[in-house]
């Protein structure tokens, strides 16, 4: 393999693996403050995308991404209020099957609301066709976009975890609830903040990743599976874990379609993912010590 | 006296709904088994609309030999299954005349058997030629053949002098009958696959799929799929500087995926129906008056383009409609006898000749090489 192929292989693997990672960090921050895993992830992404595309026909771009954000952290807050809220101490079980049936129901009434064709973002520079070219290697702007936004969210995040107030209180709240309320720290709210978090940087992503791709009331049920996947491989709840995770099965796939045929692609994802998991279940950068006290 | 005469009254009364009930005529049932909604919903959707379009549109105009038609959609999503039990309900509760659909092929080829023993007329949307191939007494389908679009592909690809090509099928019943098609005829009409791959529907990013092409050194691709996942293989292969021909297959046929590729379905080369290009047609052609009719129906009523899919809808409507006027009776077996002498029938799919054999009815000649121009469908220029 020319060195000039290895590296396009490489740019490939580049690109679906921070797609991969952004959904990964949205199923992070729930976990951590909540220790739910939030099946409707996916959902949030989707309807990202969607509400961007509605909103661009009136709308500048910028402006039209700011507005579907905010429309869909709204969207995670209600659906944290109405759904979980009042939920009385919840079993893992109870509370996966709630998201599942909470992702359905957002996947149907997107379906009514926007109908089954398939939509897309225009690139946010250049077009389909650009490409900026190192030698023999070819990558879309677009793709530079995702990383830097990925990286972006993870520098933000960290900040936000350990040296802000409001985030310290979520970690708080995931590390001992109990205690964490006896401290004054209103543990409903933080829940609540958390879902309005997971949502936005969902919703970000979708409409960054839109152009690449497409989006469809059904798009967003193949990311949140890719994207949990990932969650687990770096170790729930670590969103630079998940990042670099990313990135690793990003390239196992790119790599396994230039040996294997392509078909094989997610087998071998998933046979890696479980390899991996037999020898080091709390994923590869977490902590097993960590991973004992935790509930999942 | 009093009770005998009640009863004469009520036994006056039923003969009169009974007789006022044959006059005005039971309606026709005609049921529709479609994927309104799930993977195979750009397909399904607009063949629903179609059907309900042109049900109003007939019943308005008296119906079918007097009787109005009621149409039964069910939404099967795709589903095999879904389409198996909806078979059986419309055969065996509903008693319908016929069923138009399933909207794919896996789940015709699960619903041949039911058509067969129900004596229930079969029209499928759906194009895998093992539909009618064994063919089977009740069922036919309307869209062109898989094989005759892969020939007319080829028939292109002869004119360019092209001989080295890389195949890309999506992982789908549709996907996987192109594939084969196309290992079988490549052979014999002078190409060889150089490099021949499946790729995920719901894939986001093809890079390294088109990376793996790129390196075989190919003249042209063709891409066989009928999901938007096939407008990612556009883009992606633009972006890697890959600029060999891209050959899609006639499931391109739909506006929203020349959208979705943007800039990069510029100069894609595809088989399709006439549909798409109605409006440059010689006022001569056989099927101009009803391609545009149903172009400007559908459009100002749905507000959609309009798309080859719902195109399948509509034929298999109106070959219903043209053999009950041919058998002069909406008897199964004289309707299902008649569907088989039909000749010169003008669809949106082309001009169908149906016989004993062929439970098509379409050839090559149904197809039009067509490409993409300034974002929007245009005839290949000679």
């Amino acid at each position: 393999m020319s060195i000039d192929l290895f590296f396009q292989y490489v740019v490939a693997g580049i690109t679906y693996g921070t797609i991969y990672a952004v959904v990964a960090i949205g199923f992070n921050i729930i976990y951590n403050t909540t220790g739910i895993i939030n099946f409707a992830q996916g959902e949030f992404v989707m309807l990202g995308g969607m509400t961007a595309v509605t909103f661009h026909q009136f709308l500048p771009l910028p402006a039209a991404i700011l507005v579907a954000v905010l429309i869909t952290t709204v969207i995670g807050a209600l659906v944290e209020i109405l759904f979980i809220r009042w939920l009385y101490q919840p079993s893992v079980l109870r509370m996966i099957i709630i998201t599942i049936g909470l992702s359905i129901l957002i996947r149907e009434t997107a379906l009514h609301i926007w109908g089954e064709s398939v939509r897309s973002l225009p690139y946010f520079t250049g077009s389909s066709v650009t490409s900026i070219r190192f030698g023999g290697v070819y990558l879309s702007p677009q793709v530079l976009w995702v990383v830097g936004l990925c990286t972006l969210v993870v520098a933000l995040l960290s900040v936000f975890f350990n040296y802000t107030l409001l985030g310290r209180q979520m970690r708080a709240c995931a590390a001992n609830r109990d205690a964490a309320r006896l401290c004054g720290i209103s543990a409903k709210n933080m829940v609540t903040l958390s879902f309005m978090l997971s949502a936005a940087i969902g919703a970000l992503g979708g409409s960054v990743v839109c152009p690449i791709t497409y989006v469809k009331y059904d798009s967003g049920t193949p990311l949140a599976i890719k994207g949990f996947a990932v969650a687990i491989l770096g170790g729930l709840g670590n969103s630079a874990a998940a990042a670099g995770a990313g990135m690793i099965l990003g390239a196992l796939e790119s790599f396994s379609i230039s040996i294997l045929p392509a078909a094989y692609k997610d087998a071998i994802a998933i046979t890696i993912l479980l390899l991996v998991l037999f020898v080091k279940p709390s994923g590869l950068f977490g902590s097993a010590e960590a991973a004992r006290l935790k509930e999942f | 006296m009093g009770r005998r005469l009640g009863a004469g009254v009520l036994v006056l009364l039923g003969l009169m709904w009974l007789n006022v009930g044959a006059e005005a005529g039971e309606p026709i049932r005609i049921g529709a088994i479609l994927s309104v909604t799930g993977p195979a919903s750009f397909l399904g959707a607009p063949e629903a609309r179609t059907l309900e379009m042109v049900v109003e549109a007939q019943n308005k105009k008296g119906g079918i030999a007097g009787r109005q038609i009621e149409l039964i959609v069910k939404d099967s999503a795709a589903s095999p299954e879904k389409a198996f039990s909806f078979a059986k309900q419309l055969i065996e509760e509903n008693k319908v005349f016929a069923i138009i659909g399933p909207t794919t092929s896996g789940e015709t080829m699960k619903i041949k058997g039911v058509a067969e023993e129900g004596k229930t007329i079969l029209l499928s949307c759906a194009a895998a030629e093992v539909i009618v191939n064994p063919v089977a007494k009740y069922v036919f389908k309307t869209p062109q053949n898989d094989n005759h679009a892969i020939l007319k592909i080829f028939e292109q690809m002869k004119k360019m002098k092209i001989s080295k090509i890389g195949v890309l099928s999506s992982n789908t019943g549709f996907g996987n009958a192109g594939k084969e098609q196309i290992g079988k005829l490549a052979p014999e009409n002078g190409l060889t696959i150089l490099v021949n791959e499946v790729y995920d529907k719901d894939a986001s990013d093809l890079t390294a799929e088109v990376t793996k092409v790129k390196a075989a050194n190919v003249q042209a691709i063709v891409n066989w799929s009928i999901e938007p996942a096939q407008s990612i293989v556009i883009k992606n292969a633009r972006q890697i500087g890959l600029k060999v021909p891209i050959f899609q297959s006639h499931g391109f046929g739909n506006i929203k995926y020349v959208e979705t590729a943007g800039e990069a379905a510029e100069g894609v080369i595809f088989p399709a129906g006439r549909l798409l290009v109605a409006d440059v047609l010689p006022k001569t052609h056989p099927q101009r008056e009803v391609l545009v009719q149903y172009k400007k129906d559908y459009e100002s009523r749905y507000k959609e383009e309009a798309s080859t899919f719902g195109g399948h809808a509509y034929d298999a409507f109106i070959i219903l409609l043209k053999a009950i006027e041919k058998a002069k009776s909406t008897d199964k077996e004289a309707v299902r006898a008649a569907i088989e002498q039909l000749k010169g029938v003008v669809g949106t799919g082309g001009v169908f000749n149906f016989s004993p054999g062929d439970h098509n009815g379409l050839d090559i000649n149904a197809f039009e090489i067509l490409t993409v121009k300034k974002g929007k469908f245009a005839l290949l220029g000679k």
